[in-house]
């Protein structure tokens, strides 16, 4: 049964405000999600007002700037910060994003910032992924084929290779899966749009020989259709990709095998 | 003491990251929840015929207790909403058929049908009730 309420352990206490520092014209406040593993304490949420002409555009670079200016405990994941990467998912204003794609000047307000919801928090903004990551390896997400390999490249023609597209694109930020209210209350046995969209991956490929049995994988109440065409995960997902509709076609799959 | 992934001995047991609480729910997921809601509500408002059913076939001292009370004030409210009901989600299900058929999955249509769905709903249940009462006469 899904639990809609947080545990006693994550209820959310008010934190700390740090003010606007002084001669600042042109400022945002950051209402920022904490929690430290080492004191044990509920999360908090403490707010950093800052001055935005002495900040990069990006939630990203406030971030940084939070973390390097004002409060160094500060914890976030984050390398690429160009949206390749996926290490800075989070919550922003309401939905999943990549940190640093997502404009300060498109959150309207103070920008409210949690981590990917309904996940293990490790330290402040740093989910624990174990779990989507042993689900990942669950779908064998590698090519698979028993024709001997060639001596060269496996070609493939343009059509072929199209039907990759909007698929390869994943990042594996789990905006996606995070976002998924199936995922949130069954997310120990659904696998969530993240990896059904890496499953759809290689089922899709004209080179994997490997179709029947990753259809057999996913055959099961709970792998797959725990999911309810509810789209949260296309509505969010920053790379622009359709989980929902990778689901769809996979099912469909399943009904034409029948 | 909790151990993380690493087995790591951990004093403080990991919170859980807020969700419904800080999700602003897109239009979709909303009418997403309502087919469930709706569909729950078909199943009781079921039993609620069959009660009906049941009655007429039991003769008139029955048949004219349930009716009574479906045509009182609340009998109509809970009618009304599960003609609401109805429509949404025969709508709506036939929404969810296309997209078993991988159509409409794009974000823009998925939106568009959603609000097809909510105008069918009205529509169709202004045009049920308007039949409904003028061929009852209001009785
Ligand atoms: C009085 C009649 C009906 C009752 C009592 C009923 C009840 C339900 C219930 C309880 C659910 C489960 C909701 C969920 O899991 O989210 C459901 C789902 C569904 N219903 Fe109905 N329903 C009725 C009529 C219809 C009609 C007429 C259609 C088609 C036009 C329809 C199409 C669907 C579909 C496609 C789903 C699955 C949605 C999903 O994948 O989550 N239903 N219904
Ligand atoms: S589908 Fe999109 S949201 Fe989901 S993991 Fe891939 S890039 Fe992230
Ligand atoms: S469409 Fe499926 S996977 Fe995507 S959010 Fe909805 S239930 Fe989850
Ligand atoms: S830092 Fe790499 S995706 Fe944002």
């Amino acid at each position: 049964m899904a639990e809609f309420s947080l545990p006693a352990n994550s209820k959310v206490h008010a934190g700390k405000a740090w003010p606007a520092p002084s001669g600042a014209r042109r400022t945002k406040t950051f209402r920022i999600y904490r929690w430290d593993p080492d004191k044990g304490a509920n999360p908090q949420v403490d707010s950093y007002t800052i001055d935005l002409d002495k900040t990069a555009p990006m939630v990203l670079d406030a971030l940084i700037k939070i973390k390097n200016e004002i409060d160094p405990t500060l914890t976030f994941r984050r390398s690429c910060r160009e949206g390749v990467c996926g290490s800075c998912a989070m919550n922003i204003d309401g939905t999943n994003t990549l940190a640093c794609t997502k404009a300060i000047a498109d959150c309207e307000g103070d920008v409210k910032i949690y981590p990917l919801p309904h996940m293990p928090v490790i330290k402040d903004l740093v989910p624990d992924l174990t779990q989507a990551y042993a689900q990942l390896r669950s779908v064998e997400p590698w090519l698979k084929s028993e024709t001997p390999p060639p001596d060269r490249e496996r070609p493939q023609s343009p059509a072929e290779r199209q039907k990759l597209d909007g698929l390869w694109e994943c990042i594996l930020c789990f905006c996606c899966s995070t976002s998924c209210p199936s995922y949130w209350w069954n997310g120990d046995r659904y696998l969530g749009p993240a990896i059904l969209l890496q499953a759809y991956r290689w089922i899709a490929d004209t080179r994997d020989e490997a179709t029947g049995e990753r259809l057999d994988n996913l055959e099961d109440p709970f792998r797959l259709y725990r999911c309810h065409t509810i789209m949260n995960c296309t509505k969010t997902c920053p790379k622009g990709l359709n989980p929902a509709k990778a689901i769809g076609e996979i099912k469909k799959l399943m009904v034409a095998r029948k | 003491m909790a151990a993380d992934s690493k087995g790591t001995a951990n004093p403080h047991p990991r919170p859980l990251s807020p969700h419904l609480q800080v999700y602003r729910l897109p239009m979709l997921a909303i009418l997403s929840i309502t087919h469930r809601a709706t569909g729950v509500g078909l199943a009781v408002g079921t039993l609620m015929l069959v009660c009906w059913l049941v009655a007429a076939a039991n003769g008139e001292a029955a048949f004219n207790s349930v009716n009574g009370f479906l045509g009182s004030a609340i009998g109509r409210l809970l009618l009304f909403g599960w003609s609401v009901a109805l429509f949404f989600h025969l709508a709506n299900g036939i929404r969810h058929l296309f997209w078993d058929a991988v159509m409409g999955f794009e974000i823009r249509s998925a939106e568009n049908s959603g609000w097809a769905v909510i105008a069918f709903t009205a529509v169709a249940t202004l045009l049920a009730w308007s039949i409904g009462l003028a061929v009852a006469g209001g009785n």
